[in-house]
Formats: C-alpha cells, sequence, structure tokens
C-alpha cells in the first residue's frame, strides 16, 4: 500500500518537473542524489530504477575507471535541475554504501586482475547480470524494503560489519603479500569470496522474506490483542446491557437509565482520555454526576473547563455540588441537569442547574440539612462559597467556589 | 413563517427517518445522501438551506463533504450532527466551516430550533462545544497573533460560560441584559475566530486531548 503510493508520488513530481517541456531532459535531480544526481537524472530518462545505473557506474568504475569519466562527463554536461528553497542535504549512507561495494569490487578486481579489463572482466561481467538479474526479479515492494532497509536500519549494523569485515580483508591481504604468500593465496581466496557470494545472492531473498514474514506475524499478533481487548469491553458492557434492557423492556424509566450509563460510559471510554477520578477534579467530578444519575434516573449533562488536582476544599466542594446533584434530580422535576465546572488560574467554580419547579429559599424550613448544612454550611467552613438561586417556576442554579489552594 | 430547506447526510438510514420523523412543521426535508459522494452530488442538485451532516462516514466523513463543497459564492450552511463527543471531531468540523455542532442525543424540537438559527446565519454551540471553546482558547499559553482574532473578548467569554451552564440564548440575554440578538452576534463572533483563527494550537489542542 505504502510503495504504492510512494510510487504514484514519484510519477507525479517527475510529470509536474516535465510539464513545461514537450520531451524530457536529462537533468540532475537534486531530491535524492547520492553525488551529484547524474544516476538519478539518467534513470528517470531510461526509466529504470536509478540503483540500477549507480551500480552500474560503480561497476564501470572498476572496470579501467571507464564509468568515472562517464559519470564526470555527465555530471559537467547535464544541468542541474532548478529547486526552489532550501537544498535537501545528501544522503550519505548511501553514498558509503556504494563507496564500500565499489572498494569489495576494485579489492576483487585487483586480486583476480579483471580491472585491467581482458578476459579477466568477465566474472565481474556475468556477476553484475547475475545480481541485476536477481534485482529485477525481486518484487517492487521487496526492492523497496532492500533499499529503505539498506540505508534506515541496516546502515547502522551492517555497514560498520562490512567495513570491519574489508579491514580483517585487507590486514589480512597485506599480511600474505609483506610475508610473500599472496601469490599463492589469491587462488584461494578468489574462489572464497566467489562462493560465499554465491550463497548470499541465493540465500537473501529468502532471509528478507523470513524477516518480512516475521514482521507480519507481530502486527497480527498485536491487532489481535486490541480485538480481543475491545470484544472483552464489549462482552463486559455493552452486551450485558443489552440483556439487561430486554428483561425490563416493560419500564421504560429503567430502559432508558440503562441505556444512558451504559453510553455514558462507552463515550468514556472511546473518548475521554483515561484520568483518575481520585486524583483530579473534571474525572472526579464527572464521576459524582455518574453516580448520581445512575442513582436517580435523571440525565446530568457534564462540561468542564480546565483541570486541577483535588485539594481537601475542592473535595468539600465536590461533596455540595453531589449535594446539589441530588437536590435537583429530587425535587426539581427538571428533565435534564447541567453542571458546569470551571478551574481558573486561582479558584474553582461549579455551577449546578436545573430547569424545574423551583422554590423559595426562605421559605425552606431551618431544619432541611441538604441546602443549609450540606451546601451552604459546607462551603463556607472550608472557606469557599455558595450562591443558589432560584423562583418557583425558573429552576435553580447552585454556584459554588472555592480558591484553588486551600 | 418561511420553510427551512434541509438535506440530511447521514450513513444510518433509521437515524435519517427519526431524524425525519422529529422535525418540525417549519423544517422541509428535500432529500438525504448516504455517503461523501451522493452528499456534494444533492447538494449541487437541490441547493438545500441547511445541511444536516454527519462527522463520521464512509469516504472521508463530514469535514470531506465541507471541504468539497465550500468555497467563495457557497451559500449552502451545514450543521453537524454526531455521536462523538471528541474534541477533534468536535473542533475539526467547525473549523472545516460547519456553522454548529450538536449531539444526535438533541431532542427534535431543540434541532428544529436549531435548524433555523443556522439558516439565519447564526451559530449553534452546544454546552459541550462551549466548554471546548473555552478550554481551547484558554489553554493556548503563546501570545497572539493576531489580537483580534486569536483571544476571546470578555462578553464573549461570559456568553460562553453560559451556553456552558445550560442557558438557552434568551436566558443568557435576561442574565446579562442585553438582547438575543445581540448574543446571536457574539456566538458567531466566536465561531468567525473558530474558524479563522490561524492558531494551531486549537487543533493541536483538539488532538492532544485524545492523548493525554
Amino acid at each position: 500500500m505504502s510503495v504504492m503510493s510512494e510510487v504514484g508520488i514519484r510519477v507525479r513530481e517527475t510529470e509536474v518537473s516535465n510539464a513545461p517541456e514537450a520531451y524530457p531532459r536529462l537533468v540532475r535531480p537534486v531530491k535524492g542524489r547520492v553525488v551529484a544526481g547524474v544516476a538519478q537524472g539518467a534513470a528517470a530518462q531510461l526509466r529504470l530504477d536509478p540503483v540500477v545505473l549507480r551500480l552500474a557506474f560503480v561497476l564501470l568504475t572498476v572496470v579501467d575507471g571507464l564509468g568515472f569519466v562517464a559519470y564526470a562527463a555527465l555530471w559537467m554536461f547535464t544541468p542541474k535541475e532548478q529547486i526552489k528553497g532550501r537544498e535537501p542535504g545528501r544522503d550519505w549512507g548511501q553514498l558509503a554504501a556504494y563507496g564500500v561495494l565499489w572498494l569489495a569490487l576494485a579489492a576483487f578486481g585487483w586480486m583476480t586482475g579483471a580491472s585491467s579489463g581482458g578476459f579477466g572482466t568477465w566474472p565481474i561481467a556475468v556477476g553484475g547480470i547475475g545480481a541485476l538479474i536477481l534485482w529485477q526479479q525481486a518484487d517492487p515492494g521487496r526492492r523497496q524494503r532492500w533499499m529503505t532497509g539498506a540505508v534506515k536500519q541496516v546502515s547502522t549494523t551492517w555497514v560498520r560489519t562490512i567495513i570491519g569485515a574489508l579491514l580483517v580483508a585487507v590486514g589480512a591481504i597485506g599480511f600474505l603479500a609483506a610475508s610473500g604468500e599472496l601469490a599463492k593465496a589469491r587462488t584461494g581466496l578468489v574462489f572464497t569470496a566467489v562462493v560465499v557470494g554465491g550463497i548470499l545472492m541465493i540465500a537473501a531473498p529468502y532471509l528478507a522474506s523470513l524477516v518480512k514474514e516475521l514482521q507480519r506475524e507481530r502486527t497480527e499478533r498485536i491487532r489481535q490483542e486490541e480485538r480481543a481487548e475491545v470484544a472483552a469491553h464489549v462482552h463486559d458492557s455493552v452486551l450485558h446491557t443489552l440483556t439487561l434492557i430486554q428483561r425490563n423492556a416493560s419500564d421504560a424509566r429503567e430502559v432508558t437509565r440503562l441505556a444512558r450509563s451504559q453510553e455514558r460510559e462507552l463515550r468514556n471510554w472511546l473518548y475521554q482520555p483515561k484520568q483518575d477520578a481520585d486524583a483530579t477534579l473534571a474525572a472526579a467530578v464527572r464521576r459524582v454526576a455518574a453516580e448520581e444519575e445512575d442513582a436517580h434516573g435523571v440525565p446530568i449533562e457534564v462540561v468542564c473547563v480546565g483541570d486541577c488536582e483535588l485539594t481537601d476544599g475542592l473535595v468539600a466542594l465536590l461533596h455540595a455540588a453531589r449535594q446539589a446533584m441530588v437536590n435537583a434530580a429530587k425535587y426539581s422535576e427538571s428533565p435534564v441537569i447541567s453542571v458546569y465546572a470551571e478551574v481558573e488560574a486561582d479558584e474553582v467554580t461549579v455551577f449546578v442547574r436545573d430547569r424545574g419547579k423551583g422554590f423559595v429559599l426562605d421559605d425552606v424550613p431551618e431544619d432541611r440539612m441538604g441546602i443549609r448544612q450540606s451546601i451552604i454550611g459546607r462551603m463556607e467552613r472550608h472557606g469557599g462559597g455558595a450562591r443558589v438561586r432560584t423562583e418557583p417556576g425558573d429552576g435553580t442554579e447552585v454556584m459554588l467556589t472555592m480558591k484553588r489552594n486551600t | 413563517m418561511k420553510t427551512v430547506r434541509v438535506l440530511i447526510v447521514d450513513d444510518h438510514r433509521l437515524f435519517r427517518s427519526g431524524v425525519r420523523a422529529e422535525l418540525g412543521p417549519s423544517i422541509q426535508v428535500i432529500g438525504e445522501a448516504d455517503d461523501v459522494d451522493s452528499a456534494v452530488a444533492a447538494i449541487a442538485d437541490l441547493q438545500p438551506d441547511v445541511v444536516l451532516l454527519d462527522v463520521h462516514m464512509p469516504g472521508g466523513g463530514g469535514q470531506e463533504v465541507l471541504k468539497r463543497v465550500l468555497g467563495p459564492g457557497s451559500q449552502v450552511r451545514f450543521l453537524a450532527l454526531s455521536v462523538s463527543d471528541a474534541a477533534e471531531d468536535v473542533i475539526g468540523v467547525i473549523r472545516g466551516g460547519a456553522r454548529g455542532y450538536v449531539t444526535k442525543t438533541i431532542s427534535g424540537a431543540e434541532l428544529t430550533d436549531a435548524i433555523n438559527r443556522v439558516s439565519d446565519g447564526d451559530a449553534v454551540f452546544s454546552p459541550r462545544l462551549a466548554g471546548f471553546v473555552l478550554d481551547a482558547f484558554a489553554s493556548t499559553e503563546a501570545p497572539p497573533i493576531d489580537p483580534e482574532l486569536d483571544s476571546l473578548t470578555q462578553r464573549e467569554r461570559e456568553v460562553l460560560r453560559l451556553i456552558a451552564r445550560g442557558y438557552a440564548y434568551k436566558e443568557i440575554a435576561k442574565e446579562l441584559f442585553i438582547s438575543v440578538k445581540t448574543v446571536e452576534t457574539h456566538v458567531s463572533s466566536v465561531l468567525r475566530k473558530l474558524q479563522l483563527s490561524n492558531r494551531h494550537e486549537l487543533s493541536r489542542w483538539a488532538t492532544a486531548r485524545r492523548l493525554v
């Protein structure tokens, strides 16, 4: 999928940059260049993978330095692509990979005498063509992965290994040359290199598919675990509630209550950030409202702005707010109760409002604990304030304020 | 009283017929659509006054419809209707050009009222949306780039607070000793700020809120 879209983007880019001219001119792109963009430009012209041309240049450089001359000539005669803004940086990882490849081929050529041309060139040519065929046979997705792999993950570990191996080889050759044994060892070394190279070439696609398979299995397992978690949640809550609703189908009030409570729980699970109801105010207000909604069957809409840690004063505020919700749910006959909590820099305000029948505050008997003691008295004891606004027929609103640092 | 021509865009057939049945006589439902492509085609074809737009739909959702329909000279007004309460969805669809956001639990009478309001060019803020807006504008600490667009006035804040407390526009007007028209002006002005403010914090805030 991602490969498809990447290819799509690349095609579009080419179209855009070539749009003003009747036929595409050879330019050296700046984006994605390794040295000067010659190979990439030529590859776009020939509709080839730039990697093929880069390998060809490296190979030809080993043979009589021809590639070097061709590259330099193309560099001089090809205009650079015009680009707006800052030039993107060069991919040093790739450059290093090609450099190492060239070193290896040069060493091989020197050992076999192939780089001086003539008959010895043939093994390199055959090997190169073989590699290209393998490369072409691999599907584009795999090639993409090989290349990105070569640059991203592999560059850290593999390049180090390759450089290390090269150093060892150079050391060994140097030692053999110094002790005059090189002439004898040369044939053996060549055969070893050929065999190892051959095995690598055969095994590489298999290894690549193995790695891919492993990755796919891992993502599949993660997906399965997630699905299991969702299934468990749906089973415990949603299915359970649906069963209860069917059993209570005759009791409209109970059905509404069940549906509402399930909806709230599912919403919290889906949309609310995970919060600790014992530690932060917004989560605590939501929990209190949920509990009272369940207990009295009246919907309580909660809106919270800002959040803060719970303090002793705020716990008192929560108790008072709960009492206000209970009063509204029990006595107001309002179809819905609105709770609004706002945390400001220095204080917290909570409003509990219903649109029920309201009452006359002075008519409430002295011994009724709800408003006087549980709300107003409690808030004042903790250094906060409470204000009740109500009128018969106009609903009730309780406003609670508390300083944050008490 | 003039009738408002409404197009319902939602991928749930049951929900569409439910809304149709609940709307008051001042609303005329002229069509339905169940995905992004058919919605865009129906809007071009029927030219409704108001589109009731579901936020989550196959083919890119409500925001995709807004992107494809809204442009210079577009007369259509959108009211977003969703089961989602996620700040990301709410802020996203408003920034995309909808003139209001209500949840699907809204009663038929309230929805009729909201549609009329949107068709008159006003904005519709549910208590939750008002809470989100207060939260979003309060939580951006960086100095405003454009002071006119990037912060709320004292009065706008007061109006939003009352909406969040569950007050209807009429009740807000009474509380603040201003006319309902003035309340509507304040809300529309907040909507404009929400849509035009180029504070990336607004969108970032909405996204981050899910990831806390």
